[in-house]
């Protein structure tokens, strides 16, 4: 399919060589128009040595670069004007300046690099610094607000041009793992809002699978795999033992859910040994309307949300011998292998009656401070049981289940929550 | 390309290299610190000019104006201190080495031509170097390490003219009016030494100050002050501009190095150039 279509960017032969130390060999790769693509490999192999050459920060010592099919090194100045005047890069270290005020930073691209009027700049800058939740910090210095808002500010910077192509440059580094997600989760959501074309370093696995159409993985110096986050979950290659495997595991011992590779090799290998007429169960929890939740009780709560979903699923189903993963943004799925549906349906009653008791005491604990402000929103979480059998695939026992939810919680930040 | 490897190698080996001679080894290095040399004249001068013309935009202006401010003003006091103090020593000195003579009363020529000439453009350079430049290397050399001149480029703004075009015209503008306030200070605290503290008449001292002081002397002064300003600046920004490209240290270790370089070469230079200009002049 995506020989089909044409990159808007694509390196062909790319080489790239400091001193004695080669860091990029020949590399090819394309990034496809409207999409997000997620560039990941280990430390000091040079995924930021990429994207500079991009924005030709950094000129290739062999091979060549071409925007729209046409090679950058050979732009006329209006070209190369025209190309580099679509792209916004947002720096590791966010590159803020720091004698500038968050308004500076985010008007200075329109200030020095377009001849708008003062107050087209104003309102411009101010709508961005509104968009990224920055409006109470927009008079303080970068020193002055927290890494969370020093990232925001560098993306309401990155974003302020309105640019066709933004670059992220590890977007996530020194956050924890709420902010990581919900930096994640406005990436996707400006993406999806503005229809920007993303290229993103990061190391946030298996988060990025959510928000990233196309994977690019840079190992010893080459691209190793450039497709689909599902095809990259399958990829067989001491990549993923050496970064990916790792990673996974961290995951589970910070959340204790599984990713989606492990719950699927787990479902293979608790099931496989099972007689092909035993039924098991499988559960899919659905947070509905999760863009309302950001767009108004902001990208951290609904992290946390998400999170304390999750954890609440994990706990309670683990506890009877099921397992559990997120499979998309806002969706959990859980399989209780040695239960059938009769008895799974306790099981949830169970779990509904303890998340309606104590559960949701942590989602309206995140909606707490939310709740105070005039952003209401009002959301649910849907379940939904299917039963299946060893020799059918979980993605269709999962779809039944996804048919068959219905509604387990109400939340109104008006009231907290209700069921 | 293994195979090509290989007979590079054997080849590479089979190269009886000559011994180097006295001749060989003084010319390898000293032609190498010379083409260095060369090549960071030519990269300053590129850096210079290029700086240069983008002073001239509208959008300059404020920025010119925080310069201004920042090399001008914010040095005002370190030079009228010094100013004042260099003025007591010379009054202190000179009317000691005229009194011998029996010709005190030339002590204003003295002090106003020595100040006007030479010490009050040199040691107000200096002096502004030691305040601003430095603090300019470093400003803009934790600029570079950090990214933000990157960003900069990123965002379409020439880095040259949004941080080195207004510091080149803030110099221009702000060395000649520190190199006023130095003469004139000097002057003052000379007559303090000299009339006050040393009983030299200051009607005197200040008709010879007035009368010998001929319009030349003070253009020469400011040509001098003019060339101090933009080599101090140029010094101090290229050094700070080019901090990522040192071989000897990197991060924070090349901004200190950077800023000890730039005052260094700057002080250097005000005085090899000051040599020069007054050769043009005299």
């Amino acid at each position: 399919m995506d020989e089909q279509r044409q990159p808007l960017i694509e390196f062909r032969g790319v080489s790239k060589t400091f001193g004695t130390r080669n860091i990029l060999n020949k590399i090819d790769f394309s990034i496809y128009e409207g999409e997000v693509t997620t560039l990941i490999g280990l430390s000091g192999t040079g995924k930021s040595v990429t994207l500079k050459h991009i924005i030709g920060m950094l000129k290739p010592d062999e091979g060549e670069i071409r925007f729209r099919g046409k090679a950058i090194d050979k732009m006329t100045k209006a070209e190369w004007n025209d190309y580099i005047g679509q792209i916004a890069y947002m720096f590791q270290n966010n590159a803020l300046f720091d004698s500038l005020t968050v308004f500076e930073n985010v008007a200075m691209p329109l200030k020095y690099g377009t001849k708008m009027k003062k107050k087209e700049i104003e309102e411009k800058a101010m709508a961005r610094i509104e968009q990224t939740e920055l409006t109470e910090v927009f008079d303080k210095y970068p020193s002055e607000i927290s890494g969370g808002m020093q990232k925001r500010t560098a993306l309401a910077r990155a974003l302020v041009t309105d640019p066709q192509i933004v670059l992220f440059d590890e977007p996530t580094t020194g956050q924890d793992p709420i902010r990581k997600n919900a930096i994640l989760g406005m990436v996707a959501e400006y993406q999806k809002r503005f229809g920007f074309t993303a290229l993103m370093i990061s190391h946030e696995i298996p988060d990025v699978y959510f928000i990233s159409n196309r994977i690019l993985a840079l190992y010893d110096r080459k691209i190793v795999f450039q497709g689909d986050p599902e095809e990259f979950e399958a990829l067989d290659h001491p990549f993923r033992q050496e970064l990916i495997s790792s990673l996974e595991s961290l995951g589970e011992e910070l959340t204790g859910l599984y990713s989606k590779r492990h719950f699927k090799v787990r479902y293979q290998t608790d099931l496989s040994q099972r007689r092909p007429d035993a039924t098991y169960a499988a559960a899919v929890f659905t947070i509905d309307d999760i863009d309302v939740i950001g767009a108004n009780l902001g990208h951290e709560v609904t992290q946390q949300i998400i999170r304390s979903l999750g954890s609440y699923i994990n706990k309670h189903f683990g506890a009877v011998g099921g397992f559990s993963s997120r499979q998309t943004i806002n969706e959990y799925a859980t399989v209780l292998p040695y239960s059938d549906i009769e008895e799974a349906e306790r099981i949830m009653k169970d779990f509904t009656r303890d998340f309606q008791a104590h559960g949701m005491s942590g989602i309206e604990a995140a909606m707490a401070d939310e709740a105070k402000s005039e952003n209401c929103v009002e959301f649910s979480v849907q379940a939904g049981l299917a039963q299946g059998k060893p020799q059918i695939e979980i993605e269709s026992v999962m779809e039944f289940a996804r048919f068959n939810q219905k509604q387990i919680a109400q939340f109104s930040c008006a009231r907290g929550g209700k069921a | 390309m293994a195979e090509n490897s290989t007979v590079e190698n054997t080849t590479e080996s089979a190269i009886v290299k000559p011994r180097k001679g006295f001749l060989n080894s003084f010319f390898e290095f000293f032609g190498g610190k010379a083409l260095r040399l060369n090549n960071d004249l030519g990269a300053m001068a590129i850096f210079f000019f290029r700086s240069f013309f983008m002073i001239f935009r509208l959008k300059q202006i404020p920025e010119i104006i925080a310069q201004i401010y920042f090399i001008g003003a914010k040095s005002t006091q370190i030079v009228l201190l010094v100013g004042f103090f260099t003025g007591m020593v010379l009054g202190l000195q000179l009317y000691f080495v005229l009194v011998k003579f029996g010709s005190v009363g030339v002590l204003g020529t003295a002090i106003a031509l020595t100040l006007i000439r030479e010490m009050g453009p040199v040691l107000a350079a200096i002096m502004i170097t030691a305040r601003a430049g430095s603090a300019m290397t470093a400003e803009i050399g934790i600029q570079r390490i950090s990214e933000q001149i990157d960003a900069l480029s990123t965002m379409r703004i020439d880095p040259l003219g949004y941080l080195i075009s207004p510091r080149i015209a803030a110099a221009v503008i702000s060395f000649p009016i520190l190199t006023t306030f130095f003469d004139l200070i000097g002057i003052i605290g000379a007559w303090f030494s000299g009339c006050v503290l040393l009983g030299v008449n200051s009607g005197t001292y200040f008709y010879r100050v007035v009368a010998s002081t001929q319009m030349d002397d003070i253009m020469g002064g400011y040509y001098k002050s003019i060339v101090f300003g933009v080599l101090v600046v140029t010094i101090c920004c290229f050094q700070g501009f080019f901090t990522h490209m040192r071989t000897d240290s990197f991060g924070a270790k090349s901004v200190s190095l950077s800023t000890t370089s730039a005052v260094v070469i700057s002080c250097v230079m005000i005085l090899v150039s000051d040599y020069v200009v007054t050769s043009f002049i005299v």
